[in-house]
């Protein structure tokens, strides 16, 4: 009889988890995996069977490898340098200046921007009759067109510039955080026993803040391939990025088809960097301290 | 031993270089307002463009000091044709996917944060990956899912793109709101006559509001910044990004200006009233 | 009123290897002031947490005033409850946190009132009713929690080591005047600690857990004097009991123990495990100490000499062999000193020491 009961309320409790998770599981698996299968026959099924006709019509369009240049170029540029720009102002507010917090604050304000945004602010800036320009030519400087199809660095620099700016704070909250859970006690230390500044960075403070750093670095990458907008408001067509592309084969092309396969080029660009990632990051784990 | 004997192990290193400290900070304080210029400069330029009268944006070189203030610039632009809509549009999306994704997430959250069962990791895996998902993979396939089900071009379609979007963020969110409320109050609750429902709504719940609100306010943002899925799936019932988006070919400077203007205003205030949160949220929940 | 009968209890958590309780019975009758004590996952926690209802025991059951509550919830068991970290609400001001478990059981809110009043005056906490638990002090929160643990009509009150966040001081103030309360209330209380000094001022009886079974039970100061195995004399009593390992040697009627090279009278009881080795028993106190030499004393070196102010703490070496010793404080000596002991036969326990159980010796 005590068995019985047992297991009767046994068999009541797993529910409970299992009754709270349903729904998200459900509304996850129709808007994440149900759209990801018609999604790849979007791009592979043509009205007679299996074709590659799309693939071929998306490697095909001119500016289908300049897009997937342009978004390989701006990853490999941005993600160290917002890195590193971030883990600089995380170490500025680390030897509490006077109004630290204001500049806190100051600093994380691009945290709720969207790219469109920022590519319009930044627009402000470099656009040919710009604040830029007009500060320049104030200060008696020759104008330049940034955003000139004919200039491609600067056009990249600005793009680049708008990104970092947008996507930096993110990276800052993170360092900053993780730099709150680091004791101080453990750079006194090092300090003490005669630690240089860098050699206090390099073995104290990074291999502590790899651990939050590693989860940011995977995410702001496959975040930083979704970029689109920054360089459509900046620049138009003139700057292709993938996820651009996307957008104009769908809306202005009307061809859901390639679309659908370019979609699935930055999912396995992201999927890629991220077992790049978790390949480099584990193997030095034990050893090395590089975030 | 006096006091002087033994200062803090730390403190001969700083006194013996007084003056190096010193220059040390100043160099600290001037790198910090580089760094400021560097961040609040163009939120400083775009409001001036968009506070700025059209006539003088069309001068150059501009002005780098607000002299010709005015709403005109703002006005005309909210006044063109589609842009009061989106932001209606945006505004009842983004309430709509706050709502839909906590009452999706927080019971999710809470399983996550209270209960240990077969499966936990598998969904806490599923749920990383849906994160990692870049989102233009769903929109294209899902038009056409809505085409056929007759949601394209409805507020429900992207409602239902951005709670996608923002639910992962959700559950993970409020589920460290419940952990941080601690599991021995619930149990209280119940030993002096609470059932489960009770303990949570009496005890929980009003512990856990803030960080739900947050939570809540963080969506609401996700939702307002999406550009490309909104694009995709609508048409006509734009919100204020994918209207921005899709005229930003034939629109005018000034109206540009004027656009990004009114889409980092709510960035503004929801960064004045997260502060206390962001650390915590960003920092580390989210990272 | 209401006893408590727990029996054949296992529970292993989820992941664990071992069982947290391994078959525990146990009968408190009604009234009884019981406590758990042993070292940390000795299962003590989980024992209370079962009887709370917080956890469903694998097999096994617990009646309550008869009634076999084994499967019930805990608002279904009528027993109250404070929590070691308190769990006071801290959305809700004292008054309400008191007043919590009679607000949900419908009482009239005069009724309440009344029963908050006096509550809160028990635990002087008047004066703080219309606060809020973070403008307390942890002192005070913890009266909060045992207020209101002790306003609800219960059958049992269980107390999951209530004492262990405060500080010293505090702890030894709020003991006594725990003890005070609940030998008022009369209910019948299931006390968890992991102090064993706790445990010996409080309980009526004290059981002694240890790797998720019963070590031994009983009130404090049988399970003082007379552990039922090694661990239990360890555990209790600080500093713990010495144990010497020694064989018993007999002769012309009289028992004697060989401890390193010397000799030590014994009980004569013991002439039936002549020959055999044993482990002695003894508590630091039940050591006479002299500096001078005496007949049938064991000489030792003394190592440490750590004054407690009450009394003097020595730890001696005798033939290779530690001990702890206490002597009265006006006892002067030194690291390096000779010291000679005395024990009294009668304070001798004895044990096995492949078992680390008691010898049957009748005393």
């Amino acid at each position: 009889m005590t068995t019985a009961t047992t297991t009767t309320t046994r068999r009541r409790r797993p529910p409970v988890p299992v009754l709270l998770l349903i729904p998200s599981v459900v509304f996850m698996t129709a808007l994440f995996l149900w759209p990801l299968v018609v999604g790849i026959g979007q791009a592979f099924l043509g009205e007679d069977g299996p074709t590659l006709e799309f693939v071929r019509r998306m490697v095909d369009d001119p500016h289908f490898w300049p897009s997937v240049g342009n978004t390989l170029l701006l990853l490999v540029v941005l993600i160290p340098l917002q890195f590193a720009f971030a883990l600089a102002m995380a170490l500025l507010l680390r030897a509490k200046p006077r109004f630290s917090q204001v500049y806190f604050y100051l600093w994380v304000v691009p945290l709720a921007v969207s790219d469109l945004c920022a590519g319009l602010v930044w627009l402000a800036v470099f656009t040919d009759q710009g604040y830029l320009n007009s500060l320049l030519d104030l200060l008696g400087l020759p104008t330049y067109p940034w955003l000139s199809f004919a200039s491609y660095p600067t056009m990249f620099l600005a793009v680049l510039v708008a990104e970092l700016w947008r996507a930096t704070s993110l990276v800052l909250v993170i360092v900053v955080a993780g730099m709150q859970s680091i004791p101080r006690d453990y750079e006194e230390a090092a300090e003490v026993f005669g630690a240089t500044f860098w050699q206090r960075l390099r073995h104290v403070l990074l291999p502590q803040l790899r651990p939050s750093l590693q989860v940011a670095l995977i995410l702001r990458t496959i975040l930083a391939l979704q970029t689109f907008a920054v360089a459509q408001a900046l620049t138009g067509r003139d700057f292709p990025l993938l996820v651009g592309e996307t957008y104009q084969w769908y809306n202005l092309l009307q061809n859901p088809n390639v679309s659908a396969v370019l979609a699935l080029v930055v999912l396995a660009l992201s999927m890629g960097t991220a077992v790049v990632y978790l390949r480099v990051l584990r193997d030095r784990t034990s050893t090395e301290a590089r975030p | 031993m006096t006091p002087a004997d033994t200062p803090a192990p730390h403190k001969p290193a700083r006194a013996g270089r007084g003056r190096g400290a010193r220059w040390r900070a100043v160099g600290v304080q001037l790198a910090c307002l580089a760094v400021t210029a560097f961040m609040f400069a163009p939120v400083y330029l775009v409001a001036l463009a968009a506070l700025s009268t059209p006539e003088s944006l069309n001068r150059f070189p501009l002005s780098l000091l607000p002299t010709d203030v005015s709403v005109e610039t703002m006005a005309s632009f909210l006044t063109m044709g589609g842009v009061l809509p989106a932001f209606v549009n945006s505004l009842i999306v983004g309430v709509g996917t706050l709502v839909l994704s906590v009452l999706i997430g927080l019971p999710a959250g809470y399983a996550l944060a209270r209960y240990v069962f077969a499966g936990r990791d598998a969904y806490q895996l599923f749920m990383l990956l849906t994160r990692a998902l870049p989102i233009v993979v769903l929109s294209v396939p899902l038009a056409q899912l809505f085409l056929t089900t007759g949601l394209y071009d409805t507020t429900y379609a992207v409602i239902l793109l951005h709670t996608a979007l923002a639910l992962p963020t959700t559950v993970l969110i409020t589920s460290a709101v419940f952990v941080g409320v601690p599991r021995d109050q619930e149990e209280a609750a119940q030993i002096f006559g609470a059932t489960p429902v009770q303990a949570f709504v009496r005890v929980v719940l009003p512990q856990a509001l803030p960080g739900i609100a947050a939570a809540g306010l963080f969506t609401f943002v996700t939702s307002w910044n999406e550009v490309l899925g909104a694009a995709i799936l609508t048409l006509d019932r734009r919100t204020l990004p994918a209207q921005v988006l899709s005229t930003l070919g034939a629109s005018p400077l000034t109206y540009r200006f004027a656009g990004g203007f009114a889409l980092i205003v709510p960035a503004l205030v929801f960064v004045a009233l997260m502060r206390k949160y962001l650390l915590s949220m960003w920092g580390t929940t989210l990272r | 009123m209401a006893d408590i009968i727990v029996s054949d209890l296992v529970k292993t958590h989820p992941g664990g290897r071992r069982p947290a309780t391994d078959h525990i019975s146990l009968h408190i009758p009604d009234g009884e002031f019981l406590v758990l004590v042993g070292p940390s996952g000795c299962g003590k926690t989980t024992l209370l947490r079962m009887v709370a209802g917080l956890e469903t025991p694998d097999a096994g059951t617990i009646h309550i005033r008869g009634r076999d509550v084994t499967h019930l919830s805990a608002r279904q068991r009528n027993v109250s409850m404070v929590f070691q970290s308190y769990a006071i609400f801290p959305h809700m001001r004292v008054r309400a946190n008191i007043g919590f478990g009679l607000m949900l059981h419908k009482v009239p809110k005069d009724e309440i009132n009344r029963r908050v009043a006096r509550a809160a005056e028990l635990l002087n906490l008047t004066d703080v009713l219309d606060r809020h638990p973070a403008q307390l002090s942890g002192g005070q929160r913890q009266r909060v929690a045992v207020a209101r643990a002790i306003a609800v009509d219960a059958d049992v009150l269980l107390m999951d080591e209530p004492l262990s966040n405060l500080d010293a001081l505090l702890r030894l103030q709020f003991r006594s005047e725990l003890k005070k309360i609940v030998n008022q209330l009369g209910t019948t209380t299931i006390y968890v600690t992991h102090d064993q000094a706790e445990a010996m001022s409080l309980g009526d009886r004290v059981a002694v857990l240890r790797d998720g079974r019963i070590a031994q039970i009983g009130p404090p100061i049988e399970v003082y004097d007379r552990p039922a195995d090694q661990f239990v004399g360890g555990f209790l009593g600080s500093p713990p009991m010495n144990f010497l390992p020694a064989t018993v040697e007999s002769g012309a009627g009289q028992a004697r123990v060989l401890v390193g090279t010397q000799r030590l009278a014994a009980p004569g009881q013991l002439t039936g495990f002549a020959g055999r080795p044993v482990s002695v028993g003894i508590r630091a106190e039940n050591i006479n100490v002299s500096d001078t030499a005496r007949d049938g004393a064991l000489a030792a070196q003394v190592e440490v000499v750590e004054p407690t102010g009450s009394a003097v703490l020595l730890t001696v070496q005798l033939d290779g062999i530690q001990l702890k010793v206490q002597t009265p404080p006006s006892f002067a000596t030194q690291p390096g000193k000779p010291v000679w002991l005395t024990i009294d036969p009668k304070h001798m326990r004895f044990y096995d020491p492949d078992t680390a159980l008691a010898l049957e010796v009748a005393a």
